[in-house]
């Protein structure tokens, strides 16, 4: 799982099925410190996140099949969690 | 899951049977920004996208889960055509 921020959302009217229903939003994943790392891709969000939280995201796709409880979603990317903070030793 | 812009289509007439009538395109993985993101990539369709469609695609296994036989040999699938992207905060 990795840290993102929120950017937005997407809206798509011709979509698979199991959708249908879902937010589809837009993050970027950050690094240790909360500064952006690489590009910004696309996840189905199970967490009621927002623009602007930070969020855990697993990409990978057994672990969104399971949250759709649908073996056969089409789906790679999700919002697990909205995160309050992060604590690091020095 | 990522977004792209489909660029063209691919013709293949020689292929693995498992791969007959299946229609292929290229995508260019783009960001929020629609900006160019890295290399190119081949994804499969079944949402009847064309050239210009701003689209997203999933990866990996997922990728054929689209298909009507989706024990397929593919690692990328287009899953919707995107209509817009709302972007509120910048990264």
């Amino acid at each position: 799982m990795k840290l993102a921020r929120v950017l937005g959302n997407i809206q798509a009217t011709v979509k698979h099925e199991v959708y249908t229903g879902y937010r589809i939003m837009t993050v970027q994943p950050l690094d240790e410190n909360l500064h952006p790392e690489g590009e910004s891709h696309l996840a189905v969000d199970f967490a009621q996140s927002g623009p602007g939280d930070i969020v855990l995201v697993a990409v990978e796709g057994n672990a969104s099949r399971q949250l759709f409880m649908n073996d056969q979603a089409p789906v790679h990317a999700v919002i697990e969690g909205v995160v309050d903070h992060v604590e690091r030793g020095e | 899951m990522h977004l792209a812009r489909v660029i063209g289509k691919v013709v293949a007439t020689q292929k693995h049977e498992a791969l007959e009538g299946i229609k292929l395109l290229m995508i260019q993985p783009v960001n929020h920004n629609l900006k160019p993101k890295s290399a190119p990539i081949v994804a499969v369709d079944n949402m009847q996208s064309g050239e210009g469609d701003l689209v997203a695609y999933v990866t990996g296994r997922e990728g054929s889960l689209m298909l009507e036989e989706n024990f397929t040999p593919v690692d990328a699938g287009i899953v919707a055509i995107v209509d817009s992207v709302n972007t509120e905060v910048a990264p």
